[in-house]
């Protein structure tokens, strides 16, 4: 899933504090489920933008909204009326939904209030790492279901660099080595001689490197 | 090749034991500090390093260092990492390094540049170290670029590459080597060995692949000048310095001429090992004292070829 972070209290009282009308929307998938941006989360920034207003003896009409999911038009829909009044949405969803919010209300200024990291694991209370950088070219049969791209800090595809040392990635003590980990899983299912094999030069062009990306699929259309 | 081979391949083909050190580029635009280490090791050495970027400190350009090394009479063996370069920069910077007359080159992964100076830095990564290698040995052989694209005149190098005895996990080292190897390294040079025992076991696992006849294996050597140096060398990722030889240091009346102790029974016990091709010796921040390693260690004169 997505994974995202909630930003700074601080940051976020400071964007929302020109408005007097103020709509949170959190976000009933995967910012739920990472304890980011869900009905929960809302509702506590929703209390905390109160509070500050009062303290500052501002005043201002908070409102809290959970749509399903924001990444998904039908259910903006379906939260239409209660976000009318508002002349500022924070969302608290991943930067897909807050920008699909955006288009939704183009006339509205709309604000995150979730910083979004990656497509990752829950690994342990309060503890996510990311798993998937969304290169749009998986080769994960090859390396024995651990990714490269995303879980070797230089995104090597034929081998650890030298920076590798007991099991640990270079950059940090915490990190473990990407290479590592491919070659425990390998030898584990016996397939260390893919090892040899060379993994081409990558055609980044199905990553970001080709600009925003698009699926079209005729199967799935009327 | 169509030009003249390099100093360094020469050396190397005709059997001798290799000598090379190595120059790290000023955090300046400062040419004459490039220039004045150049003339220190101009004709002790068979060719000099030049790296690209240490540690991800940005220093002046390998490519335009190597060019100053070689007006003043040492031949440069280039450094291209790949970090900072997809492989639009990587070809167009090496076709222009080959139209200066460089000859050497040494690709590598590049240390992370959470390490550096610009730890804010994007890192590029487009290429791994053993596609680039492959990459170059294409166009050297068959006049294209990565794309397929041809070219009327090939970038053509001496290809070499890095290795580390004492990285994880050793046997996806070694076959990481010997994939660098299939790609076209022509020589190796190794991460600084401390670690005697563990490098001679190293070197029969390179042996046992018979990796050692097809690549030159230059074995690296830091020259530590002080307790500080050799315990922050220790803090190097993939770095093995046994306690002893700091302990040495720490306990050393003479730190400078401990270091330099140090470093000959180190070269003295790789000459020993069977199939070493040659020496690479760092000395950064002290590359004054290369030239006293050299005759002490008896490589000098190096041989004309």
């Amino acid at each position: 899933m997505i994974i995202a972070e909630p930003k700074k209290l601080a940051d976020v009282l400071c964007a929302v504090e020109p408005y007097r009308n103020v709509a949170v929307a959190g976000c009933g998938t995967c910012v739920t489920v990472c304890l980011a941006g869900g009905e929960k989360e809302a509702l506590g920034v929703a209390g905390m933008i109160r509070l500050a207003a009062k303290e500052a003896g501002r005043e201002v009409i908070v409102s809290v909204t959970n749509p399903i999911r924001q990444c998904d038009m039908e259910f903006l829909d379906s939260h239409e009326a209660e976000l009318e009044e508002a002349d500022c949405i924070l969302s608290l969803a991943c930067g897909a939904g807050v920008q699909f919010m955006a288009e939704k209300f183009p006339d509205k200024v709309v604000v995150p209030g979730v910083d979004t990291k990656f497509i990752g694991v829950n690994r342990d209370l309060g503890y996510w790492t990311e798993m998937c950088q969304g290169c749009g070219n998986c080769i994960l049969e090859k390396t024995g279901g651990v990714c490269p791209v995303s879980r070797c800090s230089k995104s090597h595809f034929n081998g650890p660099c030298g920076g590798s040392s007991t099991g640990k990635c270079e950059i940090d003590p915490e990190t473990e080595c990407g290479w590592q980990l491919i070659y425990d899983r390998l030898s584990r299912i016996n397939q260390l001689d893919r090892l040899l094999e060379v993994n081409e030069t990558r055609d980044w062009s199905t990553s970001r490197d080709g600009g925003p990306r698009i699926v079209r699929r005729q199967d799935v259309t009327l | 090749m169509s030009s003249e081979k390099s100093n360094l391949q020469k050396i190397l083909e005709a059997g001798h034991f290799s000598v090379s050190s190595e120059i790290g580029p000023p955090m300046s635009a400062n040419g004459q500090f490039v220039r004045g280490h150049a003339k220190e090791l101009a004709g002790l050495v068979d060719a000099a390093n030049v790296t690209d970027c240490q540690t991800a400190i940005v220093r002046m350009s390998s490519v335009a260092a190597c060019c100053l090394c070689a007006q003043e009479g040492l031949e440069p063996v280039l450094q291209m990492t790949c970090r900072d370069r997809n492989r639009i920069a990587i070809q167009s910077d090496l076709l222009g390094a080959a139209a200066l007359g460089l000859k050497n080159l040494v690709v590598l992964s590049g240390d992370h540049q959470s390490f550096g100076n610009h730890p804010q830095a994007k890192n590029v990564f487009d290429v791994d170290s053993v596609q680039l290698l492959a990459a170059l040995r294409d166009q050297a052989e068959n006049s294209v670029f990565m794309s397929g694209a041809k070219t009327k005149m090939p970038a053509e190098f001496f290809l070499g590459s890095t290795a580390n005895p004492f990285a994880d996990p050793e046997e996806l080292q070694l076959i990481r080597l010997e994939k660098k190897i299939n790609a076209g390294a022509k020589f190796i040079q190794t991460q600084a060995i401390y670690n005697i025992e563990r490098f001679g076991r190293w070197m029969e696992k390179v042996r046992a692949r018979g990796l050692h006849e097809r690549a030159y294996i230059l074995a690296g050597i830091v020259v530590n000048k002080s307790q500080r140096s050799i315990e922050m060398t220790g803090i190097v990722p993939g770095m093995d310095i046994p306690e002893a030889l700091i302990e040495r240091m720490r306990k050393a009346e003479d730190e400078q001429a401990e270091g330099v102790s140090i470093a000959l029974e180190l070269i003295e016990e790789i000459r020993k090992i069977e199939g070493v091709s040659g020496l690479h010796i760092m000395a950064i921040g002290w590359e004054t004292i290369v030239p006293t390693i050299l005759e002490r260690a008896g490589f000098l004169p190096r041989p004309k070829v």
